[in-house]
């Protein structure tokens, strides 16, 4: 099982292509919020740049405070989202130790699927798809 | 989100409050510098003057905007401290998208504030707060405050004036995000002049995705050819300073207020030693994977013992020429040290860069001294030009004051008109020939990007009037089109007019897609009718002396071509607004 991993993210300029491209090609939208990865500045644009996206926590506390059974946990880390048992209430995003779900105005969840269609459009291979292995951690790598 | 009108929000600083206003025109000015002009049309004042509350400051970006890559830039109009006249300024930076994902086609900012101000504005929200506190203080200074008082770190873009924008210099920027800018023909005066410190926009919405099977092809096609062909290596690698080297070679750079066109010293200032000894990274604008910001760094030591500050600064060509080879400047780092002085004021580089080579001449001929200057001005000396710099921002003193209006109005009071590096504005960085001298003299911002006056000087080699007139003619209007749908310039080989019309079409303004080339035209026209309505006379365009006197690699300049080109060019420009 492969998971999303952001290990180079010094050399991130802030294209935002990667936000861009999962909120085109995963949640069809067209948007840098409504994304399972998005780009902030870490403390002004002259001290680079942080991805906010999951770090795939096994157990992952988004699943446990969520109140309908729309997060599962996801085999590897991360986690499955049933958004036609979401009831918007958003504690999925209060629970994210890191900011990395993301509610719109209605309070609809995004979150990173670790599907990698990102990977491609990042033009300085800041991120990465990497196995996991048994204890559901990384060789290295993190989210900032 | 695809809308056949425009969705444009007018703020009132007087009385800070907002209105949305649709408006038509879609298909007849598409979006960014055609937007721009349809809006100055309906909110500018040609017969005001510029620094009337009542003229509008315009930011517009276009129907691409967000969906494509490297459409990226914002256009920003206003009727400029500089000539009076109606102009434009583009910018990269985060604004573009931010407007985009803020659900705005255009922000039109009207009125003057009682007391210092900025804007905030997202989706889902504005607001006009005041923020005295933030009068005086420098880019720097100001963009830390700023950070804490606009929500949405990361999808937010922050422009901002410094103390040249406050004090109504002509070569004020407006600061967009940090490391681009609005930079020539003041508009940061505009804002200063309105009380408005900065705005803030956050790009907080998300849209559906056009409803066509065609954009992800498109697009996929458009990214590739964008980040896997060598078309982008120029901007990508060394970035524009590569100019320096290719333009010292040929005869072209102008150096030492274009006393000469070429020189061995101008080695150590070449885009390769900043990439080599002086790059720290790279950053790009939102919705862009070129990452064309070159970053360098400044690091000062202010004590005895080993304690420094450092600074990042960002470079290109232009700037390097302005503070670099115009001023013998002979380091990469001195350059830098220069370049974040002018940052640290609010100024626009390049201009300022120009009318401080004028300045430094002009002592050397005993027209002006330290009586003027206060610090001493001589070419190559950097801690001068630092603190001229400085002077120059703040406004100083009187000659200080005049300059920041224009290095001619400077020499129409001191003398020293013909060796006053202006082409309509102080000129950017090529010293390539007549054509590029005329494209602009009578350009319409006066830019270097107004059409490719200085690649034509480059590859052409005949001395034809009409040919020549002819390509500035046709080489504006396309990149007229590029401006309003608002792409970077830096991606004009990429999208062509039939790649435009895929991906207009794409995104749904199927209408727009089979009309660029009468749209184009229209866009043009409107354009020049709002500048000759504010008083731009082609025929009173006078080139200054230096221009005529250069070498380069094709020779000596040729007075009755250069002379002709003028002249039949202005006509040209007549022409297109009838």
């Amino acid at each position: 099982m492969k998971i999303l991993t952001t290990p180079r993210m010094e050399r991130c300029i802030g294209c935002h292509s990667c936000s861009l491209a999962c909120a085109r090609l995963v949640h069809k939208y067209l948007s840098w919020d409504t994304a399972g990865i998005r780009i902030a500045s870490s403390g002004g644009l002259s001290t680079g740049f942080e991805a906010r996206t999951c770090l795939a926590c096994d157990p992952a506390p988004c699943v446990r405070v969520c109140p309908t059974g729309a997060y599962s946990q996801r085999k590897g880390g991360g986690v499955i989202v049933r958004k036609n048992l979401c009831i918007r209430c958003g504690e999925c995003a209060r629970a994210c130790p890191v900011d990395a779900v993301y509610l719109d105005a209605a309070t609809e969840p995004f979150v990173c699927i670790h599907c990698g269609r990102c990977v491609p459009f990042c033009p300085h291979d800041c991120i990465e798809m990497k196995d996991v292995r048994a204890t559901g951690s990384t060789e290295d790598g993190g989210a900032a | 989100m695809i809308k056949e009108k425009f969705k444009v929000l007018t703020v009132d600083l007087g009385s800070g409050r907002g209105n949305i206003v649709t408006m038509d025109g879609r298909d007849t000015v598409a979006g960014g510098s055609g937007l721009a002009a349809l809006l100055f049309t309906k909110y500018g004042h040609p017969d005001k003057p510029w620094n009337d509350p009542d003229q509008p400051l315009i930011f517009a970006i276009g129907p691409l905007t967000g969906y494509f890559p490297l459409m990226s830039k914002t256009v920003c109009a206003f009727k400029s401290p500089y000539h009076d006249q109606y102009t434009e300024s583009h910018a990269g930076g985060r604004s573009a998208l931010a407007l985009r994902f803020a659900d705005l086609d255009a922000l039109v900012v009207l009125g003057k504030a009682t007391r210092p101000s900025c804007i905030a504005v997202g989706s889902r929200h504005l607001e006009v707060k005041e923020v005295p506190y933030l009068w005086g203080k420098d880019v720097f200074e100001s963009g830390k405050m700023l950070r804490s008082t606009f929500k949405g770190a990361g999808h937010r873009s922050i422009l901002r004036i410094g103390p040249a924008g406050e004090n109504g210099s002509a070569m004020a920027c407006i600061n967009a995000d940090t490391y681009r800018h609005f930079g020539r023909l003041g508009g940061g005066a505009v804002m200063g002049n309105k009380n408005l410190k900065a705005i803030g926009i956050n790009g907080d919405a998300a849209f559906q995705l056009p409803d066509s099977k065609d954009y992800p092809k498109i697009f996929q096609d458009v990214y590739t050819k964008l980040t896997d062909t060598d078309m982008m290596s120029k901007y990508h690698d060394i970035g524009t300073p590569i100019n320096m080297a290719v333009l010292n070679e040929t005869k072209m750079l102008p150096i030492r207020n274009l006393q000469r066109t070429s020189d061995p010293a101008i080695s150590n200032i070449t885009g390769e030693q900043f990439a080599d000894l002086a790059l720290l990274r790279n950053a790009a604008c939102a919705g862009c994977p070129v990452g064309c910001i070159h970053i360098g760094f400044v690091r000062e030591r202010f004590q005895k013992e080993h304690r420094y500050i450092y600074r990042q600064v960002s470079y290109d060509h232009e700037p390097i020429f302005a503070v670099g080879s115009m001023l013998s400047i002979e380091d990469c780092f001195s350059v830098l040290a220069i370049i974040d002085m002018a940052e640290k004021m609010g100024l626009d580089v390049m201009s300022a860069g120009v009318a401080l080579a004028w300045a430094t001449e002009a002592t050397e001929k005993g027209v002006i001294s330290e009586e003027e200057t206060v610090v001493r001005l001589s070419f190559g000396d950097t801690e001068g030009y630092k603190q001229a710099m400085l002077h120059l921002g703040r406004g100083a003193n009187e000659f200080y004051r005049l300059l920041a209006q224009g290095t001619l109005k400077a020499a129409e009071y001191y003398g020293g008109k013909d060796y006053a590096c202006v082409l309509g504005q102080e000129m950017a960085g090529y010293a390539t020939g007549e054509v590029y001298f005329t494209s602009q003299a009578l350009g319409f911002r006066h830019s270097h990007l107004d059409s490719g006056g200085y690649s034509y000087d480059q590859k052409e080699k005949g001395k034809d009037v009409s040919k020549a007139v002819d390509f500035l003619i046709k080489d504006e209007q396309g990149r007229v089109l590029l401006t309003s749908m608002v792409a970077c310039l830096f991606a004009r080989g990429v999208y062509t007019d039939q790649l435009l019309a895929e991906c207009l079409k794409a995104v749904g303004y199927g209408s727009l897609a089979e009309t660029l080339e009468p749209v184009s035209r229209n866009i043009r026209q409107i354009r020049w009718k709002n500048r000759l309505a504010t008083g731009f006379m082609p025929e009173k365009v006078i080139i200054p002396k230096r221009f005529y006197e250069i070498t380069t690699v094709k020779g000596s300049m040729d007075s009755d071509f250069l002379s002709s080109l003028v002249a039949e060019y202005g006509k040209a420009i007549r022409d297109l607004v009838q």
